[in-house]
């Protein structure tokens, strides 16, 4: 099987669909480890990638007032047990673009394999990113991922990022998010992680509210069970007027995990604004007897709660 | 042969009874109303009754059907068809309306349970059962989600709080539906017109039974003592 049948079989597992490589309306880029197996542009967006002495370099453009219908999918995996995947993203939405990423990053036989990316992005005035990103590590818990973005939002523009790593295990996970939002721009970062055995994550997001009226929200659903760690910064700076910010971190914590949340508002406008909650613990008591009340045993209950928690 | 049988219930957080030496029994398919000022014991007595953590009786007995269960689990309690409305439902994040109404039964049509509770299914099935909702609603979803159970013996804690005064046919509505469905209510309500709609009714004070009989004689009972006044202590009678 070729490298790329076998990588599409684990992006199906993961929810992936394969019939969008064949779809000559859907842009994508799929790498295994620093080999690029496949990429398609489409009208309005170039997708231009290439691999380095020391890993993958893509540059992605949307042109101005181009408004893509369908998302553009990008599929990053290793497949073997032990690997490295060094990413180096630019990604430039030119003014009044607008584009949804489905991002897949698989690792199905991990068993030491580190994945490293490095994110730019630029959004441009008023343009608008939405970009999902799902990652699956398998079952033995050897991935060390560290997804890095440093993402600035224009004047009137949007980002809306959603990172999620809720089936299998996370291994370790750092990781670190800056976005800086100009003037009327709307940040808004999602992340939702399941631990399990001795998985460690950490989580920094850090949302910059630049611009006057801009705002931002930090939301992190994280659920630990066995051994699992994390610790989870959430950073937001209102430094205009009339910003507006806030860091809603949820952890839910069962068995011998540790959890922490360190919610960081700071403010050097005194007309913007920034409110931060943070709630740890292990299931809530109420919710948990309310569906048990219902005829649902403990464990039916529990695992309802977490679902719903990292929907 | 009552369907539930309280017998000298008492429950207390430190030295206070909060449920002292209750005796309460329901009959099969009765709606029974539950009256009682604020802080008298209403909602502990649910709690003891669905079998909450931590709400274990101190004394006396808990007989369901003519099964003792005072040392049954919540679950294993609602598993035998004893469930509860909560006076304020909890919220969930992630969990549909649609969702929450089949938890038991995915073969369910949750539509019809929202119906039932004036609620237009078109407007709720995907909403989340989350803090978007408004009180009422919340509500109005509890109810249509313990319906949904088809239970042998629904607590109702006061579906009736947050719920606007025009609805109070909605409600009574409801607790027809729940005698059609046979299943016994225990309604704890402070609405005299709803406590009017059951088939017997009890005043509770101080964590007692005062008064048990029709919902008029009992309404009468509570207008005429107030038990604020009295402090519990007087118009706790001999009965039941
Ligand atoms: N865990 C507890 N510790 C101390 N006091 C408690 C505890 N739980 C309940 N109480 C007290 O017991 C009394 C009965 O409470 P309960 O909630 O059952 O009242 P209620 O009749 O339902 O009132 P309401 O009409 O306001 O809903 C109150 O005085 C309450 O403060
Ligand atoms: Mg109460």
């Amino acid at each position: 099987m070729s490298a790329l049948d076998q990588l599409m079989l684990a992006y199906k597992d993961a929810g992936g669909d394969r019939a969008i490589l064949a779809d000559s309306a859907t842009a994508h880029l799929v790498a295994d480890g620093h080999q690029i197996l496949s990429t398609r542009g489409v009208k309005g967006l170039e997708v231009e990638a290439h691999a380095t002495p020391d890993g993958i370099s893509a540059k992605v453009r949307v042109r101005a007032n181009v408004r893509l219908e369908k998302p553009v999918h990008l599929c990053f995996g290793v497949l073997h047990k032990q690997g490295t995947q060094n990413i180096r993203m630019d990604v430039k939405l030119e003014k009044n673009a607008r584009a949804d990423f489905i991002a897949h990053c698989i690792f199905p036989n991990a068993e030491k394999v580190v994945h490293i990316m490095d994110a730019v992005v630029d959004i441009g005035e008023g343009a608008e990113l939405r970009y999902a990103e799902t990652h699956f590590h398998g079952s033995y818990g050897g991935v060390y991922a560290r997804p890095k973005a440093v993402v600035t939002v224009g004047r009137n523009g949007a980002y809306v990022g959603d990172f999620e790593l809720i089936t299998g295990r996370v291994g370790r996970l750092e990781i670190d998010y800056v976005v800086e939002t100009g003037e009327n721009g709307v940040t808004e970062l999602t992340a939702r992680v399941f631990g399990h055995g001795d998985d460690t994550v950490n989580i920094k997001e850090k949302v910059v509210l630049a611009g006057e009226h801009s705002r931002g929200l930090i939301k992190t659903r994280v659920v630990l069970e066995d051994e699992a760690f994390a610790e989870i910064t959430g950073i937001t700076e209102g430094n205009a007027a009339g910003a507006r910010g806030h860091v809603d971190c949820m952890e839910v914590v069962k068995d011998n995990a540790v959890a922490s949340a360190i919610p960081i508002v700071r403010v050097t406008n005194p007309l913007a604004k920034v409110t931060h909650e943070a709630a740890i613990g292990s299931v809530d008591k109420r919710q948990l007897e309310t569906l048990m009340a219902h005829g649902l045993t403990p464990a039916e209950a529990v695992d309802i709660i977490v679902k719903g928690i990292l929907r | 042969m009552p369907f539930l049988e309280l017998t000298n219930l008492t429950y207390q957080v430190g030295s206070k009874k909060i449920i002292d030496n209750l005796c309460l029994s329901i009959g099969d398919s009765e709606i029974h109303a539950l009256l009682g000022t604020n802080g008298t014991g209403k909602s502990t007595l649910a709690y003891l009754i669905v079998g909450c953590e931590g709400y274990r009786p101190a004394t006396g007995s808990i007989v369901f059907a003519g099964q003792d269960i005072t040392d049954r689990r919540i679950h294993e309690r609602a598993q035998l068809g004893i469930t509860m409305a909560w006076q304020e439902p909890v919220r969930f994040e992630g969990i549909s309306v649609a969702q929450y109404l089949t938890l038991r039964n995915k073969e369910l049509n949750p539509a019809h349970y929202l119906d039932m509770v004036g609620l237009q299914p078109a407007h709720y099935l995907t909403r989340m059962v989350d803090s978007s909702l408004s009180g009422g609603e919340r509500k109005r979803i509890e109810l249509a989600s313990i319906l949904a159970l088809h239970p042998k013996i629904a607590i109702l804690d006061e579906p009736d709080s947050g719920i606007d005064m025009l609805s109070t046919l909605d409600i009574i509505n409801v607790i027809n539906t729940f005698k059609k469905i046979g299943s016994s209510v225990l309604l704890i309500t402070h609405r005299e017109e709803i406590a009017l709609s059951a088939d017997r009714a009890s005043q509770i004070c101080n964590g007692r039974i005062a008064c048990s009989g029709s919902p008029q004689e009992v309404v009468a009972y509570y207008k005429s003592k107030n038990c604020l006044v009295c402090g519990g202590g007087e118009c706790v009678d001999e009965r039941p």
